[in-house]
């Protein structure tokens, strides 16, 4: 990939800022999301918490569904492929994606190696859940970075843990000596050049959302306030007793996150949220899957 | 020099940072008690149309962001911004803020894969980087003046206090296209 494509990929993933993503199944949901706001969608075909209750191994969505989202939408489209699965994100690449999600919450089809994302002219986003792995992703080619969380459960407790965890490790590396950087390099496995990078400017390189559990717009809030780009709502929204209150509140809410009397407006008769499930009772974390 | 920069969604710090790189002052406009306080210029930043239409109105901000320009204050609107500005949207009936005679075309470019970079001549300032993001452009321009053009299409152009620009100053190293702002 030319360096000149990697700027553009990253600027897009700025112009991404400050808004929700949200994750949708059908054109009559893109459209819904869209109409509620959404500065882009994520087409797939089942959402995190339906892949969740079936088990079995998940893949990329079949690319006509996907087309018929990009058809249904002006907003830009995201996808889904597994990890390392280079030949899905080919496919997504071929179809025009706006921005291809090598993620966690489908089954992974490499256990050593993500994708060389390098090799692509459409962006990527990648889970991470401290900022080793965040490096790592963008060392590999990815122009945006999203906290893990954990997918389709309702709980926020995984993904306020990766955010804290990338803050505190960002904070940590700023506050080292010139000379301490090449021994994180190391530590981290990344090139040095990176970590100069967050040890001058206090942040990655490209830009951050939360993802993984954001249930309400007090979690997209907390998630804003802890220092989250944007946020991506996967089950949250389609899960809900109302969708497009709840879509349209979220996304209010995370335009005005440090307004709480707003936010608290903006709380009020939601309809039932998704169930949700505590991160103690499940059995599978996504988030441990690629590192 | 005090600027508002619609903060509601998008790329709007990039541009707050361009304006205290040319000396000038910026604050974020959110919600309507930002927008009742005293400034000398509005910018309407890069992100996505539908979003920031759609808050616009749910904000309150629609009615004094219009009266504001049309009262004469200097506006410049990137990309999305673009799209606010345009009284029609070709094969759109949506009109946003529509202060502006142009007629834009949204994702004229395509998707992502039709994003680019390039130089350009400018008006008034002479040859600068334009960087497009799934970038629209001005399909016909009307009374306006038109002040760049690239393979023939129309990226900016201006009509008294309103620019328009289908690429994102904010985003190259030079800070040209704010100065002109800043000037208007």
């Amino acid at each position: 990939m030319e360096q000149n494509r990697y700027k553009l990929n990253k600027e897009l993933a700025q112009m991404l800022k400050g808004g929700v993503i949200m994750d949708v199944t059908t054109p009559e949901q893109a459209k819904i999301a869209e109409a509620a706001g959404a500065c882009a969608v994520m087409a797939l075909e089942r959402i995190p918490a339906d892949i969740r209750a079936a088990g079995g191994v998940s893949r990329m969505s079949d690319p006509k569904m996907i087309k018929g989202i990009q058809d249904a939408v002006s907003i830009p489209v995201m996808a889904k492929c597994r990890i390392g699965h280079f030949a899905e994100a080919q496919i997504l690449q071929a179809i025009e994606i706006d921005y291809i999600d090598e993620s966690e919450v489908l089954s992974p089809a490499d256990d050593k190696f993500h994708i060389n994302k390098r090799k692509f002219n459409v962006p990527f986003v990648c889970g991470a859940k401290d900022l080793g792995e965040a490096l790592r992703r963008i060392n590999e080619g990815a122009s945006m970075i999203r906290t893990k969380g954990e997918p389709g459960t309702g709980d926020i407790v995984q993904a306020v843990r990766h955010m804290r965890m990338m803050n505190s490790e960002i904070r940590k590396i700023q506050s080292m000596s010139e000379d301490e950087l090449f021994n994180e390099a190391k530590v981290l496995q990344v090139p040095y050049e990176l970590v100069q990078y967050v040890h001058e400017n206090g942040r990655i390189p490209v830009v951050n959302f939360a993802a993984g559990g954001v249930a309400t717009p007090a979690d997209a809030v907390l998630m804003m306030q802890l220092g989250a780009e944007g946020v991506f709502v996967g089950s949250g929204i389609f899960k809900s007793g109302n969708p497009e209150k709840r879509a349209a509140a979220i996304v209010k809410a995370v335009t005005n996150f440090n307004d709480s009397k707003m936010l608290a407006e903006l709380s009020e008769d939601l309809g039932e949220a998704m169930v949700g499930i505590n991160e103690d009772e499940i059995s599978l974390l996504m988030a441990e899957r690629g590192k | 020099m005090k600027i508002g920069v619609l903060a509601l969604q998008g790329a709007f710090i990039e541009h707050e940072k361009k304006l205290i790189e040319c000396g000038a002052e910026a604050f974020e406009i959110r919600q309507r008690r930002d927008i009742e306080r005293s400034f000398d210029g509005l910018i309407l930043p890069g992100g996505e149309s539908t979003v920031i239409g759609k808050l616009l109105h749910e904000l309150d901000l629609m009615q004094p962001v219009r009266e504001r320009i049309l009262d004469g204050m200097p506006v410049m609107g990137t990309c999305a911004g673009l799209i606010l500005l345009a009284e029609h949207i070709a094969e759109d009936d949506t009109v946003h803020i529509g202060t502006m005679g142009i007629t834009a075309r949204r994702n004229a470019y395509g998707r992502q894969l039709g994003s680019f970079h390039t130089t350009a001549q400018f008006k008034g300032i002479g040859e600068i980087p334009m960087t497009f993001i799934r970038a629209p452009y001005i399909e016909d321009v009307s009374t306006a003046e038109i002040l760049a053009e690239v393979d023939g299409k129309t990226v900016a152009a201006r009509e008294n206090n309103q620019l328009a620009l289908a690429f994102h100053p904010e985003l190259d190293d030079s800070a040209a296209v704010h100065e002109y702002f800043l000037k208007m």
